[in-house]
């Protein structure tokens, strides 16, 4: 029973294969290729490794995010967990009960009613008509779909399909829950009750493994993460590092792009970007991790000489919410390439991303603004209330006593 | 939310981490890519019973939902075919019937081929009609043909009963055979299952079948003794006859319930015929099964 501490090894290695149909047709359609040639044609190209040569430990109890690009190959390995498919290299094992919610309302039919597609997800996830009763009214209640339990699921509102399908999931109480981007529909309300349970679910000792795109319920719900690219492990690690790794990678590869469309107006005074400083990791950083002091340099290239200038920056959260502003006057700024530094005492806000935005005005007016790229990434250890919804916006400790 | 934080959770409350973990007793789950030689996991299959039982009940429910009738349909099929039969092969082709009156002759020898038909049909096109759930969730997906070989039971009973109507109508008491009529029924049910799994392997790989199995249905149906008994068959062709596993069955049938003629050896040659199919198409389905979620 202690072996149950869930130990997970994936070597695992995926085809893509190709409709055996499209063998047939070749046949009629050219049947004078001798055998081997047509061997030859279909094996070649058609071979991809959605994932390759994944090795992975995770423990039981344990919140693992998965993280990548599009097409990196997470699904598949929640697909190969989950026995949809067979693995074509590599092995895995597994201690405990999967329970896979693979996508919203997996399995259930339209044609059914509430009730029946609640027994009916059950008996996919290999539970006893009699498991299911007794989570019944749980799942009903936190679905709060009462009313509607004997209408076919069929005239659902979108809404109410999905709270369904996450009820039963994460009531059903599988050892490991594998979830794939579900949270991506269903209102903001409903996405924070979802979160919430997945934390319950967590800390009662079942492992949870988290495919998301939206880097904030990665961060906060995850102790570790796995980054896949093309179908390998680009980095694991803890949550905080990697995905601060991720997002820089990501906000770096877009931003050649970004920077050349703002570069557009060569003539014109412009900003070019931006880089933290003091922050001891050397050139380029873009992610925050200290609460003390640091300094942040913005690059602007400056057509025409100017004095009194007006330089305004401000950050932003990913709500685009403004988190703080300042303004500054009088500025003399040559022409060239000249830099802004600004310094910060400390930036005690929670980790996530946020952006700057700077602009400037000369005496004619606004010169430029721009939002800039990559975003500014929050690294820092949270400090604060273990349940994110009052966590609040700041990161900063605090101490208790009693006088 | 205007109330304060406390100091743990707000209306959560989370268990401590051992409270909860119920005892399970469940081995090791290994994956790995599947060798050729792998076959099927009977106790894997007993263990997901409950997941059969809501396939077959499902397929009940959705197939009668929005009918006006019913499950009236599961009369009305055999039924009617029984009163062309009778009226084309009874009445003006003077089919000979073994003696029964040729109405019961032939609602008996529908009666499980309907069963029979239903099933193949409903069969082939399980896979694809359930691609969304196999793309998606893990089972076994034997479940799904054999949910349909279940299921059709329900049909099955109720055509049953229109039969002992029937019987008792033309005042036919069965005699002694009427013992073996649950085997002639369990071969009725392997039969349908070991072709079941043929086509849904199959359909689900090439497509193309479903458009093939409403053929098939109709010729098998002439080459089985529905609508003429088997003794019409020159008795040397008789052996090659039995190779049509669904001859056994309907010729056993009508021998438990009418008292016609006793199949004989026929049944045996049925028996093994479907014995090897089933074998074998639970052979393909097992060593094509892992391809579905990719293909489908």
């Amino acid at each position: 029973m202690i072996e149950r501490l869930g130990k997970m090894y994936l070597v695992g290695e995926r085809e893509k294969y190709f409709a055996l149909r499209d063998v047939l047709t070749q046949a009629f359609v050219r049947p004078f290729l001798t055998l081997r040639r047509r061997r030859a044609t279909r094996s070649e190209p058609k071979f991809f490794w959605a994932l390759k040569e994944v090795s992975i430990d995770i423990k039981k109890g344990e919140v693992v995010g998965l993280i990548g690009r599009n097409g990196a190959g997470k699904s598949t390995l929640l697909k190969l967990l989950a026995r949809v498919t067979d693995p074509t290299e590599g092995r895995a094992r597994i201690s405990g009960r999967m329970g896979s919610l693979l996508e919203v309302g997996t399995g259930f039919h339209y044609e059914l009613t509430g009730r029946e597609n609640i027994y009916l997800s059950g008996a996919y996830l290999g539970m006893a008509a009699a498991e299911v009763r007794a989570k019944f009214d749980e799942i009903v209640g936190f679905a709060g779909v009462h009313k509607f339990l004997d209408t076919p699921v069929k005239h659902y509102s979108s809404g109410m399909y999905t709270r369904l399908a996450f009820a039963v999931a994460a009531h059903l109480e599988p050892d490991i829950l594998l979830i794939d981007e579900v949270l991506a529909v269903g209102d903001l309300e409903f996405q924070k009750k979802c979160l919430g349970k997945m934390g319950t679910v967590a800390r009662t000792g079942r492992t949870i493994l988290f495919v998301s795109h939206q880097m904030n319920q990665i961060r906060r719900l995850c102790d570790r993460c796995i980054w896949l690219d093309a179908g390998r492990i680009a980095a694991v690690g803890p949550t905080v590092e990697i995905v601060g790794q991720y997002e820089e990678a990501m906000a770096n590869a877009s931003s050649l792009g970004e920077a050349a469309g703002h570069d557009g107006t060569e003539t014109a005074t412009h900003f070019v970007g931006w880089r933290l400083l003091g922050t001891g990791q050397g050139e380029a950083s873009h992610t925050l991790r200290t609460s003390a002091t640091f300094s942040v340099e913005f690059s602007i290239r400056v057509a025409d000489d100017v004095r009194n200038a007006h330089f305004g920056v401000a950050l932003y959260n990913s709500d685009n919410l403004l988190m703080w502003g300042n303004a500054f006057n009088g500025l003399a700024l040559d022409r060239g390439a000249r830099r802004l530094k600004v310094t910060f005492p400390s930036m005690p806000l929670k980790p996530g991303p946020y952006t700057w935005k700077v602009s400037l005005y000369t005496e004619a007016g606004l010169a430029d603004s721009y939002y800039c790229v990559p975003n500014l990434t929050i690294g820092t250890i949270p400090v604060t209330h273990p349940m994110d919804q009052w966590q609040g916006i700041l990161n900063i400790g605090c101490e208790i006593h009693v006088v | 939310m205007l109330s304060t934080p406390r100091a743990k959770a707000s209306s959560e409350k989370p268990t401590p981490p051992t409270a909860r973990v119920l005892p399970r007793t469940q081995t090791d789950l290994l994956i790995q890519p599947r060798g050729r030689f792998s076959f099927v996991d009977v106790r894997e299959l007993w263990d997901r019973r409950e997941l059969l039982r809501i396939f077959a009940a499902r397929d009940i429910k959705v197939r009668y939902k929005r009918t006006a009738i019913g499950a009236a349909w599961a009369i009305i099929q055999p039924l009617f075919t029984m009163l062309i039969f009778s009226i084309f092969f009874g009445r003006l082709a003077h089919v000979p019937s073994d003696g029964s009156p040729y109405p019961l002759f032939a609602y008996t020898g529908l009666v499980p081929w309907m069963y029979f038909a239903n099933a193949l049909t409903g069969a082939t096109n399980s896979m694809v009609e359930n691609s969304r759930v196999i793309t998606k969730v893990y089972f076994p997906r034997l479940l799904l043909p054999l949910s349909i070989v279940v299921g059709g039971l329900i049909d099955f009973a109720i055509s049953s009963g229109v039969l002992l109507l029937l019987m008792a109508y033309y005042g036919v008491v069965p005699h002694w055979p009427v013992l073996l009529l649950p085997v002639f029924v369990l071969l009725a049910m392997v039969t349908s299952f070991a072709v079941s799994v043929w086509l849904s392997a199959l359909n689900a790989l090439y497509q193309d079948v479903r458009y093939v199995v409403p053929f098939l249905v109709q010729f098998w149906m002439l080459a089985s003794p529905v609508a003429y008994p088997s003794n019409m068959i020159p008795s040397k062709w008789k052996a090659l006859y039995g190779l049509n596993p669904m001859a056994g069955v309907i010729e056993g049938f009508r021998w438990a319930l009418l008292g016609t003629p006793s199949p004989g050896p026929l049944i045996l040659v049925s028996a093994a015929v479907v014995l090897l199919l089933l074998l074998g198409g639970l052979y393909y389905f097992r060593s094509v099964e892992r391809t579905f979620a990719d293909i489908l």
